[in-house]
């Protein structure tokens, strides 16, 4: 009945207490997984995904029917070689391809959630998909990594498992929101909630959809994962199948097309409510006031050998914020590498086709794989 | 792999934590890792350098000596590598003073520009010094502070600086520097290296 019904869960049966106080426990985190654990079961990665993704990184993604958002770096013969790697990717809590959302069926009122749904964090996503690791009986991961929002789950798995993962790569992400960064989460928040629609979060009742506001929201984030020089090189001021201005407020450029196309098709793939929260819980992200200040008391105890890649062009989460988190690491004696990518595809980078990028995260990947099993010999 | 990195490679201790500065390519920082230390780290700040470093498996940062030591804790590390590129930097003398205090011990090395085929190329030819070891022109070379083993030796030994070991290479030998001999190897050697601390 349910478009959800055949893709794979797992219902969390213990409590989970969440960082706003309240606590949950019988929830669905659904995932997917590529490739084979081996026997020794030292060959997992666990993929977080950025903002607007879900479990579905690569292939053909069952609901929607397109391709995967990390078809690109993951799969077979890819950075992250699915012959190899036995790699895990859930959908976060809060999300919409059917974890524990906003949309989820509220057991005593038999509604959705809507926004009764409680504020979720990053520490409660990462924590959520933790019982994974208990499910497959992994004991210690070969890898975290992600982009993005992705990175920051990577950052905050291996503040609260130290010794959890032997490798981690947050990639293009931060250690806290700046205020540009909740800035522009805002405006998209605003846009959704100022859409007649949206009913106060409780538009699933009425069998409506914040359309128009979800989609003006997609739109000012879409420009933020571009650079200036990748939009004015894709478009300029190029006009939209027409010879001239047409003196209206039409698509006349093709910038304006484009961005109605991205929010067109971003609706029909995502939930409203699930945009608030998750866009919430990037707000409230900030591992340095956690940690009092210091972010690298946040992997004082950890032995993770990390990785960290930033884009010269992302204006999103810049290298300067990439490279704080080296700093921090560099601090206590971490065992860190980073490079910064020269790309001018921006924020967006590590979801597109970058060789120089693939090339280091694969190289990475592999190399330290080697060295583990030596060692181990 | 190159004589300087062999000797360089047979100062470092055993087991002990290394940071190569300028880790170019990765050879020397890949022979240490598997010969004499698996606890290495390298800053490099070359993009298409770092590329190679990690395609062997190395751990480096991409950065610039002149401004991202700052962020290794004092002492942090047992030796800190210098290979060939101290003159190259717009403050030579607080990069040094970088390497000591984030090393216990530093080595590096210097290329000779008191060598006698420096001095007679200028003196007959009136042209800036061409050579094996200095390969630029004049108005593309990167080193922008130039030195001899006579001035870098004096150098350390005014800021009270000490030498743990300081050796002089010439083609394939490889001889000790002294206060004594200062001149003649100033006068003979291709490059200078030097094993030093606080």
């Amino acid at each position: 009945m349910n478009k959800f019904d055949n893709i794979k869960k797992l219902i969390v049966k213990d409590q989970l207490k969440l960082d706003c106080g309240k606590t949950i426990s019988d929830f669905p985190i659904a995932y997917e997984t590529y490739g084979k654990l081996n026997p020794k079961r030292d060959n997992a990665i666990l993929v977080f995904h950025a903002l607007t993704g879900d479990q579905f990184a690569t292939g053909l993604n069952p609901v929607t029917k397109k391709d995967g958002w990390w078809n690109y770096a993951l799969g077979k013969g890819k950075a992250i070689d699915t012959d190899k790697y036995f790699v895990i990717c859930a959908n976060v809590l809060g999300g919409c391809m059917g974890s524990f959302g906003p949309s989820s069926i509220n057991s005593e009122t038999r509604k959705p959630y809507g926004n009764d749904f409680p504020v979720i964090t990053i520490n409660d996503m990462v924590n959520a998909q933790y019982f994974l690791l208990k499910y497959f009986e992994i004991e210690k991961l070969f890898c975290v990594t992600g982009g993005s929002m992705g990175g920051m789950q990577v950052l905050q798995f291996v503040a609260n498992y130290p010794n959890a993962s032997q490798t981690a790569i947050p990639i293009a992400c931060t250690s806290n929101h700046s205020a540009q960064n909740i800035g522009l989460n805002e405006l998209g928040r605003q846009a959704i909630m100022a859409d007649v629609n949206w009913k106060n979060g409780k538009y699933e009742e009425t069998n409506s959809s914040p359309n128009k506001g979800l989609s003006v929201a997609r739109m000012a984030a879409h420009i933020t994962y571009l650079s200036k020089k990748a939009l004015q090189e894709k478009f300029g001021r190029k006009l939209q199948e027409r010879d001239d201005l047409k003196f209206s407020f039409d698509a006349d450029f093709q910038i304006e097309s484009y961005l109605r196309h991205q929010g067109s098709v971003f609706v029909d793939r995502f939930d409203a409510n699930s945009y608030l929260y998750i866009t919430r819980a990037m707000d409230y992200f900030d591992l340095n006031k956690k940690f009092d200040g210091n972010l690298s008391k946040a992997f004082e105890t950890s032995k993770t050998k990390f990785f960290i890649i930033s884009f010269t062009s992302d204006w999103l989460y810049p290298s300067s914020e990439n490279k704080e988190i080296v700093i921090a690491l560099n601090s206590i004696g971490a065992d860190v590498g980073y490079v910064e990518i020269e790309s001018d595809k921006g924020h967006d980078s590590f979801l597109l086709n970058v060789p120089d990028f693939l090339q280091a995260l694969g190289n990475f990947l592999n190399k330290s794989y080697e060295r583990l099993n030596e060692k181990r010999i | 792999m190159k004589k300087e990195f062999k000797i360089i490679a047979d100062l470092i201790e055993k087991k002990s934590r290394v940071l190569d500065v300028g880790s170019g390519d990765g050879e020397l920082m890949s022979f240490i890792l598997n010969n004499i230390s698996e606890d290495v780290r390298g800053i490099e700040i070359s993009k298409s350098n770092v590329q190679k470093c990690i395609s062997k498996g190395l751990t480096v940062i991409e950065g610039d000596a002149e401004k991202d030591l700052f962020q290794f804790p004092d002492s942090s590390f047992d030796f800190v590598v210098l290979s060939q590129t101290l003159q190259a930097f717009l403050n030579p003398e607080k990069v040094l003073d970088e390497l000591l205090r984030v090393g216990k011990k530093a080595i590096v090395t210097i290329p000779n520009f008191g060598h006698w085929k420096v001095r007679l190329n200028l003196l007959f030819k009136g042209t800036m010094p061409i050579t094996k070891t200095l390969p630029h022109k004049w108005y593309n070379t990167p080193n922008l502070h130039m030195c001899t083993i006579k001035d870098f030796y004096n150098f350390c030994d005014n800021k009270g600086i000490k030498f743990i070991k300081s050796l002089a290479l010439n083609k394939e030998r490889v001889l000790n520097i002294s206060k004594n001999n200062l001149d003649t190897r100033n006068f003979f050697s291709d490059l200078g290296i030097f094993l030093i601390e606080n």
